[in-house]
């Protein structure tokens, strides 16, 4: 029953956040013996641990080898230390341990929750160490997760919405690291081997190129040994280089042909990073544009006024260097040219004008006042100390959101978005037939 | 124990009547127009979810108004008698909050997750569109067309959602589980806004709804708040739906589905098991079957180490991945299904084959000592991380007694399974996993002509 309700769950999507008079959760920070940056929150509610380790190791450092990446980082869990694939599995699943993986373009990362009690965190946390530190890259399971990943590249092949994706940032990246699939492609895929395997690992997976993010029903003492524990077997190594900014884009637009009943379109161009000095303005005056939800300027125009798509929304994704900025929709093929002029008038109107009063307030309220839903769970905080450190953030980063947040002027959004999202820089991808009344 | 809940319900302002568990400090009301109210404390974070529970959705349709439990919620969303279109939606975001809804077949809902001091906002808001929500022709025009292009997003241009769709509806001859959830292309498209009308004025009222709160709230403050704001609208008469019992299956039912824009083969399988529901109304099922069956999904699919993992994933390497399961706590019988993508160059066939044969194996011997020790530790660890949502415990609150199971049912959950035995896996795999209720279906890529 409960694993079935679990499939239920409607996933929260955070991107952002603010601060209010709430309880901040208290971050500890040090760093281990070999370099890895440690952050901590103690939260003695819930008899569990999460620990996680991020690397700078996601799919921007794949160096012309595409999937690379992904690759690596799905292997951690398929053998480690003395045991092989099924020999971990069935060690973890004794300890009723949960671990997940899962690798972007700028991280990677490898985490665990389980149970605070000794008996079963111990040989949890042991087996997350083997992971990241020993993995054994079996020749069979390199040949079994590449069958997977050519597998679900084609599963993305037959889904409007992954190949608008995929379209979208090699359009708006070009040479840029953050072009390359974190999928990779069928080819890539193919050439890829076990020593390339290896030697991403021992080049990205080292000390200081980690981030330890640990929350839970444990002290600073249990912790600093689990982190510790963590990062010993790994080398200390070195962090990964800075990634180059994106070049400027110039508008223009690609029609991919696709023999679906919608039209996928999305809109953008490199937008900001973590650490931006134009991020406070880009977020608030973005959530007034399309990421408050069910009332943004977007959905309002585009699905509540018009009823053209089911989602109607714009977000930036901030990252290590200039992440995307897109709006976007999807439509049935004969309503397309109508659902791309109102996005292109109502981007068009924001950009040049700045946001109407009304919406600029409700997007600050909402940040502000949605602040503490942002770090009401563990999973929450244990995702968000993770960030703060894998983008050296500051630690007083909660505390100071909502100060920032509540200084946004509509003349900051207006020059901030005049600035960084220039007409003349939109790219447009629409994913979808050619012609109406085709098929 | 509920019936003394029950009676003490009405007095509740003093103290919270039924402190049924320390661990999750959940306590139940009844108003006295029939609304259930169920408060859980969660003190972590100044945070509360409040979610009402309407006790319909798409099993309650019948043909020709397919999906209109779906098309309702989202009208749900516009004109009140007291608010305009998206004032309501206005309001929450404006407080900071987040908001939503979703149908399934046997419920629909809706949230609110903000400040706790905001819970009577969610009431005041909640009881307006639960007794006066105005559906006007102009806003359902648009609408329907939201709703037309989300079907689109989620199914029609989506083949492995078309063939688990066509599997469901070929599984079930006779009963409401074949039909899907967001309706029929044709029955959108011709439905009306005074169909939806209808729809809501049978369905919505305080009798056949759930309110559920979790959050950093008291109990009695929460009830004394209900009364105020859901005391005053009136009790409906409910006429449930008409019985459509799923006529027996004798053999195999077999589904192919082509299409030109899959790329990958994809292989569904589903058998008609029983449910928690059905136990309870005393249909000829054991209790303990439900929760055998539960263990036996486990054997195969609880993670990494369970059989199809070990042994068709990694093992013989037929399969890039598989899931099986099903819905204990669905209101109807339902299917234990298996959705598997084939490796390059593996007949969907074998791979039928190679999962009726792990079938087979847990018909012919019982699981391990040591596999049932795994899925209980699971059990255990999973109700304790389960905690750490409050999102999540609402929705499990709300579901249970949205398909008439009482909400305590959770807290009895790890007793429940931790009673299963090696046999009785092995009794529901023989008695359930047949051929005559087996529904196959094959998603087969297919060049365009």
């Amino acid at each position: 029953m409960s694993r079935v309700l679990a499939i239920m769950l409607v996933a929260a999507f955070a991107c952002g956040l603010a601060g209010n008079a709430t309880a901040m959760p208290e971050i500890e920070h040090w760093t281990t013996a070999n370099g890895a940056r440690v952050y901590f929150v103690a939260a003695p509610e819930i008899p569990m641990i999460d620990a996680r380790v991020v690397f700078a190791a996601g799919s921007a450092r794949d160096d012309g080898q595409p999937g690379l990446a992904e690759l690596t980082n799905d292997l951690l869990r398929e053998g480690a230390g003395e045991r092989d694939a099924d020999a971990f599995s069935s060690a973890l699943g004794a300890t009723g341990a949960r671990l997940s993986n899962g690798s972007l373009r700028d991280m990677a990362y490898v985490g665990v929750r389980t149970l605070a009690e000794p008996r079963y965190a111990d040989p949890a946390l042991v087996l997350l160490a083997d992971a990241i530190a020993r993995p054994r890259f079996d020749a069979a399971a390199v040949d079994r997760i590449k069958g997977r990943a050519l597998v679900a590249l084609r599963h993305r092949e037959q889904s409007p919405e992954s190949i608008a994706e995929d379209t979208f940032y090699r359009e708006i990246y070009g040479d840029h690291p953050y072009a390359s699939p974190p999928d990779g492609t069928a080819d890539s895929v193919t050439a890829l081997g076990r020593d390339d395997v290896v030697a991403f690992h021992r080049r990205y997976y080292v000390a200081r190129n980690a981030v330890i993010a640990i929350v839970g029903d444990l002290d600073r003492a249990r912790a600093a040994a689990i982190a510790e524990q963590l990062s010993v077997g790994l080398a200390a190594g070195e962090r990964a280089a800075a990634l180059p900014a994106p070049a400027a884009t110039s508008a223009h637009e690609l029609r991919v042909e696709y023999p679906s009943i919608q039209s996928h379109v999305r809109v953008g161009l490199p937008g900001m990073r973590r650490g931006d000095p134009d991020y406070f303005p880009l977020l608030v005056g973005n959530h007034a544009l399309g990421g408050n939800a069910l009332v943004s300027i977007l959905f309002r125009e585009i699905r509540n006024k018009r009823g053209l798509s089911y989602s109607a929304s714009s977000y930036f994704v901030p990252m290590a260097a200039e992440g995307p900025f897109v709006a976007l929709l999807q439509t049935d093929r004969s309503q397309e040219p109508e659902a791309l002029a109102v996005l292109r008038e109502t981007l068009g109107g924001f950009i040049a004008d700045g946001p109407p009063a009304a919406d600029l307030e409700a997007a600050k309220q909402n940040l502000i006042g949605g602040f503490p839903l942002r770090i009401d769970s563990n999973d929450k905080i244990v995702e968000y100390i993770a960030m703060i450190g894998f983008y050296d953030l500051p630690l007083d980063y909660l505390e100071q959101f909502t100060r920032q947040v509540a200084a946004v002027t509509a003349e900051d959004v207006r020059d901030a978005f005049a600035r960084r999202v220039p007409l003349d820089g939109l790219v447009t991808v629409i994913v979808g037939r050619a012609e109406a009344d085709e098929g | 124990m509920r019936s003394i809940c029950l009676l003490l319900a009405g007095l509740a302002f003093l103290a919270p009547p039924c402190p049924a568990d320390t661990v999750h400090r959940t306590h139940e009301f009844t108003l006295d127009n029939g609304l259930e109210l169920i408060v859980q404390e969660d003190h972590r974070a100044p945070v509360a979810v409040v979610q009402v529970w309407y006790r319909v959705g798409s099993a309650y349709e019948h043909d020709g108004l397919t999906g209109v439990s779906h098309a309702l919620e989202h009208m749900m969303f516009k004109d009140t008698k007291s608010l305009a279109t998206g004032e309501f939606s206005r309001i929450v975001a404006s407080r900071g909050g987040r908001e939503n809804a979703f149908t399934s077949t046997d419920y629909t809902a809706y949230f609110q997750q903000w400040a706790a001091d905001n819970v009577e906002e969610s009431f005041r808001l909640e009881a307006e569109r639960m007794h006066n929500l105005v559906i006007s022709d102009e806003e359902f025009a648009k609408e329907i067309n939201v709703v037309l292009e989300e079907r689109r997003l989620r199914t029609d241009d989506n083949p492995q959602a078309l063939a688990s769709e066509a599997t469901q509806a070929v599984a079930f001859q006779t009963g409401p589980y074949r039909q899907p959830i967001i309706g029929w292309e044709a029955d959108i498209e011709q439905m009306t806004a005074a169909d939806i009308r209808q729809w809501y004025q049978r369905w919505y009222g305080p009798n056949n709804a759930t309110l559920v709160v979790v959050g950093d709230v008291d109990p009695a403050a929460v009830h004394a708040l209900a009364i105020k704001h859901f005391g005053p609208l009136p009790a409906r008469e409910i006429v449930p739906p008409k019985a459509r019992p799923e006529v027996p299956q004798h053999g195999t039912k077999r589904v192919t589905y082509a299409s030109d824009k899959a790329r990958n083969p994809y292989l569904v399988m589903g058998f008609k098991v029983p449910v928690l529901p059905a136990a309870v109304r005393d249909e000829a099922v054991e209790e303990w079957e439900i929760y055998a069956l539960d263990v036996l999904a486990e054997t195969l699919d609880g993670d990494a180490s369970a059989r199809l993992s070990r042994n068709l994933v990694r093992g013989r390497e037929l399969a890039s991945h598989i899931d099986a399961g099903f819905s204990a706590t669905a209101m109807l019988p339902t299917l234990f299904y298996f959705n598997a993508v084939p490796r390059d160059g593996v007949a969907l066939a074998d791979l039928e084959q190679a999962i009726l044969g792990e079938i087979d194996a847990l018909k012919q011997a019982p699981p391990s000592a040591e596999e049932l020790e795994r899925i209980k530790t699971q059990v255990v660890a999973d109700t304790v991380f389960e905690r750490d949502s409050m999102m999540h415990q609402a929705i499990i609150i709300g579901s249970l007694e949205s398909v008439g199971l009482d909400w305590r049912l959770r807290d009895e959950y790890v007793d429940k399974i931790r009673a299963v035995t090696p046999a009785q896996v092995q009794a529901v795999a023989a008695k359930y996993f047949v051929p005559d209720g087996l529904t196959v279906s094959y998603l087969v890529p297919e060049a365009k002509s």
